[in-house]
């Protein structure tokens, strides 16, 4: 197909022509980063917890007022849990994935070293892991001989001596742990030292993903021996069948109120609901992200649509005495269809400079990686589609026009 | 001649019914969702206390031992216990209170009400005068109280609706698990936005707390402390004496002279904890106001900046979509416009009426996209983020709203009618 008539009726109409171009140029720049925002939600929400998610349910319970017999309370408790029907794991956890409270503490490898190694999460809990459902890699999970009691640690570790008998001196670490400090080598029976404390390592599981604070590293997390006591912030954690969920969640509640009825449920749920309300502000950004792109194309579109038949009705003589002179219906359908390819492609052009232009600026202010180069490609090829789509009406309108109207005036 | 106009532009408007509800479609999106966006931004990052923030500052003090110091660290964003009483007791500033969040077991008196748990802050004297907050029943406690460690506390009116219906309690005892305070005061609605003493309470838009007690109360009834708590150095029990930066601690300082002498106390101090061992860094101190701390702690989410630049983004699509759109059914009339002139209208007139034409689609564009935004915002505030229920349109985001659109429309209208009064009308007339 020839470009220059094209190229010397456009240049007729020079600022309807850039308007589209800049209109394309726009929506392909906010269109390939908002989906590369979206795309960025959708691995947050499905990162991966490595506990057994649909498996869990959680109660958390606080005392109206100081427990003296917390301890006593906290096994007689986990005794009544572990008798329910249905239920395969049972124990108390400081905390879990995907809270918003998070305890953390800076590792070192050496106690003399000036900067901390990095900075894990603490999850403690006697029989936390198997209630977790986190998969070991290598070594062995926690024993019971290897739990302390959490008043015990604190006294321990306010006294200052750290090779007290009263601190734990085992630890279990993630793959991702492993491999930041010794990355490529067996991690087992190497120690982590909390101050001055050193902990040996024991073993290591392949996920466990940290509360919150996701930036400093997602699953930099460690399981300590040390047993919580009920209140404080801390959650029973059920494991049962999926489909039991529902019922032993019930018969929890109740045997817990049995027990003591002087506390407050602060949550009941599943573990799905857990996910599912840490995660609500993400799935609504997203939504709100995919709104967005859907109306930028839409509105796109529909301005490609309005400005080609216009240019058609405006172009009907035109057409006509071009028919007349010989052109086929095929020859007027490819000349609007290769217009539009041609603004479409400097609108692409332009808008790719646009969208590396907005990524930078994001990348300064939102600590975001890199546009990926293949959103290039694709982002060029939607827009050409949507183009050609939205301009076939106009063009088939147009190759419709018939050569008759050319002898006729106005 | 404006009601020709109107009616010319009305008639050509229906002309192309499909292609007018396009353009106004378009701009009424991108006003209405600019101005949601835009709603919740000026909301969030609105002044907490208009008229009393320029005179609250927020000391800030470097009390770490010298484990992993980087000479580039910002001092923590809290005080520990000591350096906080000792502030406090100082008393160097007009006004000052020392606190923390916490939340506490409530027991009705009515057997009916289950016991529930209420957030809670324990916090000095000083915390209501100077944060102006206002007083529904009875008074704030005096610092003599604090230094009693009396058992008082003041409530919200939310929690004086749940548990006296909304009768004077000043007087009446509250139940906090084992032990009772006696209520003093009942606050009136009270809600400061963000909640910027303490941003570390959920997600920095979260409602104020339903039980106010005296710090020193609280730490003798050993009840829960919520919040941030950064430690270092060895570990300990207790927070009196341990390593860890827990509390908050606001100044309000009057004049610029108190402000330079208050910084020049904060180095002071600085200096002679050192002098005794207690800190260990070089000094490093700062003295941020209301609005200056609110920023630098980045309070304003991030993903509603986001949202703003995405709606403005679209908004400037819509535009151009409106425009292009507009020009080429400007030009498509270059021969009726080309007989108007030659039949004597001046450009002017064509100018004008063009200008109407394209007005009505801004102005009708501009009043959708405000009832787009009413419902936006009504959307907002069916999302679960904690600062939902603040999005409404006030007063001055409404007359945004109304400029926005206008601008908009004569963006939208001027370059098209401008570009199609440029015919020069024998060369029209002469084309047919």
């Amino acid at each position: 197909m020839e470009i220059r008539p094209i190229l010397s009726s456009l240049s007729r109409h020079k600022i309807t022509a850039w308007l589209v171009i800049i209109e394309i140029a726009l929506t392909c720049a906010i269109v390939c980063n908002a989906v590369f925002l979206i795309s960025q939600r959708v691995d947050r929400m499905n990162m991966v917890s490595g506990i057994a998610e649909h498996e869990l349910v959680e109660i958390q319970l606080a005392n109206l007022g100081v427990r003296p017999d917390a301890k006593a309370r906290t096994q007689e408790d986990l005794a009544a849990l572990r008798k329910i029907p249905g239920v395969t794991q049972v124990s108390l956890a400081n905390q879990m994935p995907f809270s918003d409270s998070e305890t953390n503490n800076s590792i070192k490898l050496d106690p003399t070293q000036k900067l901390p190694s990095l900075s894990a999460a603490l999850y403690w809990g006697e029989n936390l892991a198997q209630t977790f459902g986190t998969q070991l890699v290598v070594g062995r999970n926690l024993r019971e001989d290897d739990y302390r009691d959490l008043d015990a640690v604190n006294k321990a570790a306010a006294g200052g001596d750290p090779n007290d008998k009263a601190l734990p001196r085992v630890l279990v670490i993630t793959q991702a742990v492993a491999d930041k400090l010794w990355p490529g080598k067996n991690p087992l029976g190497r120690f982590i030292y909390f101050g001055k404390t050193p902990e040996t390592v024991v073993g290591v599981v392949a996920h466990l993903v940290r509360p919150a604070s996701f930036s400093q590293g997602a699953e930099f997390s460690l399981l300590v021996p040390i047993r919580p006591v009920v209140g404080d912030g801390s959650s029973y954690l059920i494991r049962t069948a999926p489909q039991e969920r529902q019922r032993v969640l019930k018969a929890a509640l109740a045997a817990l109120k049995a027990l003591d009825p002087r506390r407050v449920v602060i949550e009941k749920r599943t573990w799905d609901d857990v996910r599912s309300e840490f995660f609500q502000n993400d799935r609504a950004m997203t939504g709100l992200l995919v709104g967005v792109c859907v109306a930028l194309l839409v509105v796109t579109a529909l301005g490609i649509v309005g400005l080609g038949s216009f240019w058609v009705a405006q172009r009907r003589r035109t057409i006509g005495v071009r028919r007349a002179l010989g052109a086929t219906r095929g020859n007027i359908l490819h000349y609007f269809q290769t217009e539009n390819f041609l603004l479409a492609t400097i609108g692409i052009v332009i808008g790719m400079v646009l969208a590396y232009a907005i990524n930078l600026f994001l990348m300064l202010h939102y600590e975001l990686p890199r546009l990926p180069v293949i959103y290039f490609p694709v982002g060029a090829v939607l827009l050409w589609s949507i183009g050609q789509l939205a301009v076939l009406g106009p063009a088939l309108r147009a190759a419709a026009v018939p050569p008759v109207v050319a002898t006729r005036s106005v | 001649m404006f009601g020709y106009y109107l009616d010319m532009a009305l008639h050509s408007l229906r002309r192309n019914r499909m292609l007018t509800a396009l353009m106004v479609l378009a701009i009424a999106l991108g006003i209405g969702a600019s101005m949601t966006t835009l709603t919740v931004l000026h909301v969030l990052s609105g002044d907490p206390l208009p008229g009393t923030s320029q005179t609250l500052f927020y000391p800030q003090l470097e009390p770490r031992d010298m484990d992993g110091y980087q000479p580039t660290d910002e001092p923590p964003d809290q005080l520990t216990w000591i350096d906080g009483m000792n502030l406090l007791h100082a008393r160097r500033a007009d006004r000052q209170a020392l606190m923390t969040g916490g939340t506490v077991p409530v027991q009705p008196v009515q057997s009916s009400v289950d016991p529930f748990y209420s957030d809670a802050r324990y916090t000095t004297a000083d915390f209501f005068p100077m944060f102006k907050a206002p007083m529904l029943y009875g008074r704030a406690w005096s610092a003599s109280d604090d230094d009693s460690k009396a058992r008082v506390a003041v409530i919200s009116s939310k929690l004086n609706d749940k548990l006296f219906s909304g009768k004077d309690s000043t007087g009446q005892m509250l139940q906090l698990g084992d032990d009772a305070v006696r209520i003093v005061g009942v606050l009136d609605r009270w809600r400061p936005n963000p909640h910027f003493y303490d941003i570390n309470i959920s997600g920095s838009y979260g409602p104020t707390e339903d039980v106010f007690l005296p710090l020193s109360t609280a730490r003798d009834l050993k009840l829960t402390n919520n919040g941030m708590m950064n430690c270092w150095g060895g570990h300990n029990d207790h927070l009196e004496i341990a390593p860890c930066t827990w509390l908050q601690f606001w100044v309000q300082l009057d004049s610029p002279a108190k402000v330079a002498a208050y910084r020049e106390y904060l180095t002071h101090y600085s200096q002679e904890q050192k002098a005794l061992g207690r800190f260990q860094r070089p000094v490093n101190i700062r003295l941020l106001d209301l609005m200056g701390w609110l920023d630098y702690q980045k309070v304003v989410p991030s993903d509603v900046r986001l949202q703003t630049w995405l709606a403005f983004g679209f908004l400037l699509v819509c535009l151009v979509n409106t425009v292009g759109l507009m020009l080429a059914k400007f030009m498509r009339r270059a021969g009726e416009l080309g007989v108007r002139r030659a039949l004597g209208a001046s450009k002017r007139a064509l100018f004008a009426q063009l200008l109407v034409e394209s007005g009505v689609i801004g102005l009708s564009g501009g009043i959708c996209g405000l009832l787009l935004a009413f419902v936006g915002l009504w959307l907002v505030r069916q999302r679960p983020s904690s600062y939902a229920g603040l999005a409404q349109l006030d007063m001055s985001m409404l007359l945004t709203t109304f400029l926005l659109a206008i601008g908009a429309s004569l963006i939208a209208g001027l370059l098209p009618a401008w570009r199609a009064c440029q015919i020069t009308p024998a060369l029209q007339l002469k084309s047919n």
